[in-house]
């Protein structure tokens, strides 16, 4: 089993106590802890070069402004983007989408068109096109799920057809874990002449992306879902579909000529960057995606495979529960959701955090998801690359302790 | 361990068998709670009649201290004046540590003459859970203002 276990002494909170146990962090899906270097990062920039950027001759400034487009470069390679240019930083994956719907769909998007999803988007992907749909009289349609939760990628050629203008998915599903159809995708929204726009808020932390080989127009991400800071994230663009898109919000930093009446904007993709960026930030989003490539992405990866073999493995032995997801680990990441007889799953969350083991309970931002696997909610565990198996044994030992308190046979 | 004073026998049962469980057809009051944390959602249809709850009926779905307190609820309050009822939800509130005050409360067993409702006690040490057991009391509050509001 790939060893990563030396790794866990660069992340600080690893070493504290919840309820008198040991942390058991199971929930970096939701958001990942951060290592010391990333913590440094963002200390070093607030105490020794912290200036606003691009628009200042001092010293400060300069450095700034070097250390914030430093950031982008090291963006840009970890995806493997054609060009820093095509990396613009956002408040999130969220932001991300919004920014692609607000300002390509709401210019592109005709009544009758259609943008077709995946029924286990997360609510990011989901919202922000149904908002779209009421401004330009586009209609969404879905591409369903099989029984083996998996995208039914069969249901492709019918679902996306010459009417369908955007298609726009998630790379890994922060539910289910299951990969997106990227290839198939893609491939079909070529074939009709519609963009692609792949939700990689779970894909980019957990597997090695490139994005010219998948050949998507947009790919978006978070910095905190990878060991970054909160309130950055990257939407990658190809250059062209970049240059057609218009910014959806607008102020300073993002123009080049401001008239009374009217403004010209700045260069990709400072035109998608209104007002002040979150500046240390993308300093410590660039210190993670520099921790992630020493480690090394396949490593990850393969790591990630192995924890989420041993974790289906372990719960798969506990009576009365069931899991939602593929089974085939090259198939999917690491979130792993499940139910218990009839433990809800918010009171496993509290009987699990006795353990000192922090998994997430809800219907995790999947409301339509939740609706087809039939549940209110789910738990789930997630993994990364500081997680090890004896943590799995922990939440199963705790499992088993649910079953007890509630009586289930 | 803390936790077997939280899932209580008591509280599983009601979790399992709530009372009361259904719609009432032309119910006096109603109203509609919601748990977006936890997705809890509940809904209380209330019989009134001269100033007293003459039948009560509860859906919904949740956790077992959201599903469990309003089992709770709606077996005790039939029969009780709607002052009894504010009453009693103070007491609940208080237990729960939502409201301030500990009139009316033994500071070594703060839920005594509760009945089953002492159960809820439990829940004070957790406190990402308290929202679940106040979810049946503050939707009943709800119920009953909004009746308080159009009838005068």
């Amino acid at each position: 089993m790939t060893d990563l276990s030396h790794l866990r002494a660069d992340f600080p909170i690893l070493a504290r106590e919840v309820n008198g146990k040991p942390l058991v962090y199971l929930d970096s899906a939701a958001t990942t802890q951060k290592p010391v270097q990333v913590l440094d990062a963002l200390d070093d920039y607030y105490r020794m070069h912290n200036a606003n950027v691009h628009r200042g001759a001092h010293t400060l400034a300069a450095e700034a402004t070097e250390m914030y487009e430093d950031a982008r470069r090291k963006v840009a390679a970890f995806v493997n983007a054609a060009s820093p240019q095509e990396i613009v930083f956002t408040r999130g994956t969220t932001s991300g989408i919004n920014a692609i719907a607000y300002g390509w769909g709401l210019y592109h998007l005709r009544p009758g068109d259609r943008i077709a999803l995946t029924t286990m988007e997360h609510h990011a992907n989901v919202v922000p096109w149904q908002l779209i749909t009421r401004h330009t009289g586009a209609e969404l349609v879905y591409l369903p799920l099989t029984d083996d939760y998996l995208v039914d990628v069969s249901r492709i050629d019918e679902t996306i057809d010459d009417r369908v203008k955007v298609v726009a998915f998630s790379g890994m599903s922060n539910v289910l874990g299951t990969i997106g159809p990227l290839t198939e995708a893609v491939a079909a929204a070529k074939t009709v002449g519609a963009i692609t726009v792949i939700d990689a808020a779970q894909l980019v932390p957990h597997t090695p992306t490139d994005v010219q080989a998948i050949g998507a127009d947009f790919l978006v991400f978070s910095a905190h879902k990878m060991l970054g800071p909160t309130g950055i994230g990257a939407l990658w663009g190809r250059r062209e579909r970049l240059e057609e898109m218009e910014p959806a919000e607008g102020g300073g930093e993002m123009i080049r000529d401001v008239q009374l009446h009217t403004s010209t904007w700045a260069d990709v993709p400072h035109k998608f960057e209104a007002g002040t960026p979150p500046i240390a930030q993308a300093v410590g989003f660039g210190a993670a995606v520099d921790y992630l490539t020493a480690v090394g992405m396949p490593r990850i990866r393969e790591h990630e495979k192995e924890l989420t073999r041993y974790a289906l493995d372990r719960l798969s032995e506990i009576p009365d529960l069931k899991m939602y997801g593929p089974k085939d680990t090259s198939l999917r990441g690491g979130a792993v959701s499940f139910t218990l007889a009839d433990i809800h799953p918010h009171d496993l969350a509290t009987i699990l955090d006795q353990h000192g083991v922090a998994v997430r309970a809800g219907h995790h931002c999947a409301k339509p998801l939740m609706r087809i696997l039939d549940v209110p909610a789910t738990a789930r565990a997630s993994f990364y690359l500081y997680n090890v198996v004896e943590e799995i044994d922990t939440l199963v030992v705790g499992l088993h302790d649910a079953r007890r308190l509630f009586g289930v046979a | 361990m803390s936790l077997d004073e939280l899932y209580r026998q008591v509280i599983l049962d009601h979790y399992r068998n709530p009372r009361r469980s259904g719609r009432l057809a032309e119910p006096d009051a109603h109203a509609d709670g919601n748990n977006p944390l936890c997705g809890d959602d509940i809904s209380i249809d209330l019989a009134l009649r001269e100033g007293r709850v003459l039948d009560v009926a509860v859906s919904g779905r949740g956790c077992s201290i959201s599903q469990a307190s309003a089992s709770m609820m709606a077996d005790r309050i039939v029969g009780e004046t709607l002052e009894e009822v504010a009453e009693l939800t103070h007491r609940v509130k208080r237990l729960l540590d939502i409201e301030e005050g500990d009139a009316g409360l033994d500071p070594d067993r703060p839920g005594a003459a509760l009945g089953d409702l002492e159960s809820l006690a439990g829940v004070r040490r957790f406190p990402v859970r308290v929202k679940c057991a106040d979810l049946a009391w503050t939707t009943l509050e709800q119920a009953l203002s909004v009746h308080h509001a159009k009838n005068g």
